[in-house]
């Protein structure tokens, strides 16, 4: 048989017939009931056409170069776990820094996947739905290989062993969960502000940059071979976020506000889960990356600034929240870790109380803030800790409604007081964080009055495990609690002096290095 | 303004009063007071003194800051909703007409934390 092979198609050309040649005008069905989430949210879109595919990248070349980087990324797993890597790290502490990622990030992804299958089914043009397909299956990567990366961990030190459940029970991540709840229950267009921009774009390097630095930083070469194998993914979508924006921008000056808004609402959500990063970065990592006020000047002081420059063509304006976050910046990352060292009991992971060396680092860091206001609480526990009764707070914490942070921040112009506001709706008070969070909760309060808020939802009895009888005689509500929560009390708890992860790091390191 | 949405939206509040079988939430706060970081939740008995409150959940949990012991309880001031507001602490937390999930800050004048500097 004489065969001619056809001249091979260009890059531009295989996208183009693999991608956005595969849309069509449906017949059968009218176009909005087909795609009907593309109006409610008000967002007018006049011409799909007009979307710039931000990257080129078709489903046969998306295998092919993620397979490369998975056996790249396998190996130094392999190579780390069989070499007792984890004995390499700089010292035990770090590995709490895994543990709040783990029971985190991981499950964040997945629900990051679900959001972006979402998007890609729901938007009407095909460029979009093939890059918020592809990003999809970055995230399910994403959780796969965090889980991976991390697993190794679990088989030697407490606290990694629940994260599963504990995501949705544990009081201290209801946080970072309710972004993604926030987020994936919106429509597309705000859920494209909310993950594709605001955390992909805006926040993205405050999230990266501790923990896959920190890993570096600290020995952990497979939680620093996991966050390079996802920097080019991430690149893609800060490119798709932004495309995105700018597209909604372009398409109806009706846009402005709405988009405005959502800059506003998901900028400040983000920055309050940074909150907890900032906490890592200042108090958890042994060997420090820089303060987080240092990469808050970097990355969102003088990059963000310089996006909502570029942005300002369109008549968009920083976040509303902007100096609240600037002013915020000295204080939130302490704040934030001694709430965390007073409540380690019901943690399921580790706290301490900084050494005076690191100490001294935190004053020369933040010299306006640090040894006025923060060391006299850290040496009043350590003297608390040194007579033998170190400080547990065993009250039970308050939540923002909306951010459902611990309230635990101070007014943005006065550290000596906390900022406390409230709301009355339909005859019930509700309770913010902040202005911020407020005004969120005011535009959409049948949307939070739902907030599944930890404390309440354990003091209306619903966080014990299914057949458990609270009114049985010999019943003991913290065990239950702590049961429900995937806590074992006095492993994976407490104060990470005296703790078993501490004595078996070092009686294995021991192990490792002396006969 | 209401929530957007492609069908009806309407839910339940989920911390009604009706769900804490019997109690109301109060939270407590001591102003200028941040070595306890935040406020503390409670769910209590609505027919319970507000001198009981006290004696077992703000005293145990506030005793060991160095000024505790320096309280002058006479001249203790409360904040409720951004305004005074006198407990009687004879009386009982609805009695005091302290409603579910009432904030009530303490305020200890001269007493601003470690240093006067809200510790």
């Amino acid at each position: 048989m004489d065969m001619k092979a056809g001249k091979k198609l260009g890059t531009r050309e295989r996208y183009a017939l693999m991608t956005r040649d595969l849309e069509w005008r449906t017949t059968y069905q009218p176009m909005d009931k087909v795609f009907p989430c593309m109006s409610y949210e008000g967002i007018k879109i006049h011409d799909w056409n007009d979307w710039e595919d931000p990257f080129r990248l078709t489903m046969d070349v998306y295998w092919k170069y993620q397979a490369e980087k998975e056996k790249k990324l396998y190996a130094i797993i392999d190579a780390f776990n069989q070499n007792n890597g984890h004995l390499g790290v700089t010292d035990a502490r770090y590995i709490n820094t895994l543990k709040l990622f783990i029971q985190s990030i991981p499950p964040l992804e997945q629900m990051a996947a679900r959001g972006f299958t979402n998007v890609s089914r729901q938007m009407a043009g095909g460029g979009a739905r093939i890059a918020c397909l592809l990003q999809a299956v970055d995230e399910i990567r994403h959780f796969q290989t965090q889980i991976h990366s991390i697993s190794n961990y679990n088989k030697y030190y407490n606290g990694l062993h629940g994260f599963v459940g504990q995501q949705s029970r544990l009081w201290y991540l209801s946080e970072r969960k309710s972004f993604f709840d926030d987020a994936i229950t919106a429509g597309p267009f705000e859920f494209m502000v909310a993950i594709g921009f605001a955390f992909e774009y805006v926040l993205t390097n405050l999230v990266f940059v501790p923990y896959v630095s920190g890993a570096a930083y600290n020995g952990d070469m497979a939680a620093m071979a996991f966050g390079f194998s996802a920097q080019s993914d991430e690149a893609r979508h800060m490119t798709l976020g932004l495309e995105c924006i700018k597209f909604m921008l372009e398409q109806d000056p009706d846009n402005v506000p709405i988009v405005q808004r959502w800059i506003d609402k998901w900028t400040w959500r983000g920055a309050r889960v940074l909150g907890g990063i900032g906490m890592m970065m200042d108090y958890m990592l042994p060997k420090r990356i820089m303060s987080f006020k240092e990469a808050w000047e970097i990355y969102f002081e003088e990059n963000g600034g310089a996006l909502f420059n570029d942005l300002a063509r369109y008549g968009i304006r920083p976040p509303k929240c902007y100096a609240q976050t600037v002013a915020e910046k000295e204080h939130i990352s302490h704040q934030a870790w001694l709430g965390f060292y007073q409540k380690s009991q019901a943690m399921s992971a580790h706290a301490w109380l900084p050494t005076p060396e690191e100490m001294d680092w935190l004053s020369s860091k933040y010299p306006n803030t640090f040894d006025k206001y923060y060391r006299p609480r850290f040496e009043l526990f350590r003297e608390m800790a040194r007579s033998g009764e170190p400080f547990d707070n065993h009250t039970l914490s308050m939540n923002c409604q909306v951010c459902q942070a611990t309230i635990h921040y101070t007014e943005p112009d006065d550290p000596t007081t906390l900022c406390l506001r409230e709301t009355d709706h339909q005859g019930e008070k509700y309770h913010f964080c902040s202005d911020h969070c407020r005004e969120i909760f005011e535009y959409e309060p049948e949307k939070y009055v739902q907030a599944w808020i930890p404390t309440h939802q354990a003091l209306q009895g619903n966080c014990f495990e299914p057949g458990v009888d609270p009114s049985a005689p010999d019943f003991d509500a913290k065990a239950a609690l702590f049961d429900y929560w995937g806590i074992r009390d006095g492993r994976d708890n407490g104060d990470f002096e005296g703790s078993e992860d501490q004595r078996n790091f070092s009686a294995w390191r021991k192990l490792a290095t002396q006969n | 303004m209401a929530v957007r949405a492609l069908g009806d939206y309407e839910f339940p509040p989920r911390d009604a009063l009706g769900n804490f079988k019997g109690r109301q939430l109060l939270y407590v706060f001591w102003e200028k007071h941040l070595l306890f970081s935040r406020p503390m939740a409670l769910a209590l008995d609505p027919a319970l003194r507000f001198s009981d409150v006290l004696a077992q959940h703000v005293v145990p949990a506030y005793r060991r800051h160095p000024d505790f012991p320096r309280i002058d309880w006479s001249q203790v001031r409360w904040i409720r909703s951004g305004a005074p507001w006198t407990p009687d602490p004879d009386k009982s937390l609805a009695d005091n007409g302290l409603r579910h999930k009432d904030l009530i800050r303490m305020v200890t004048p001269g007493l601003d934390g470690l240093d006067g500097l809200g510790g």
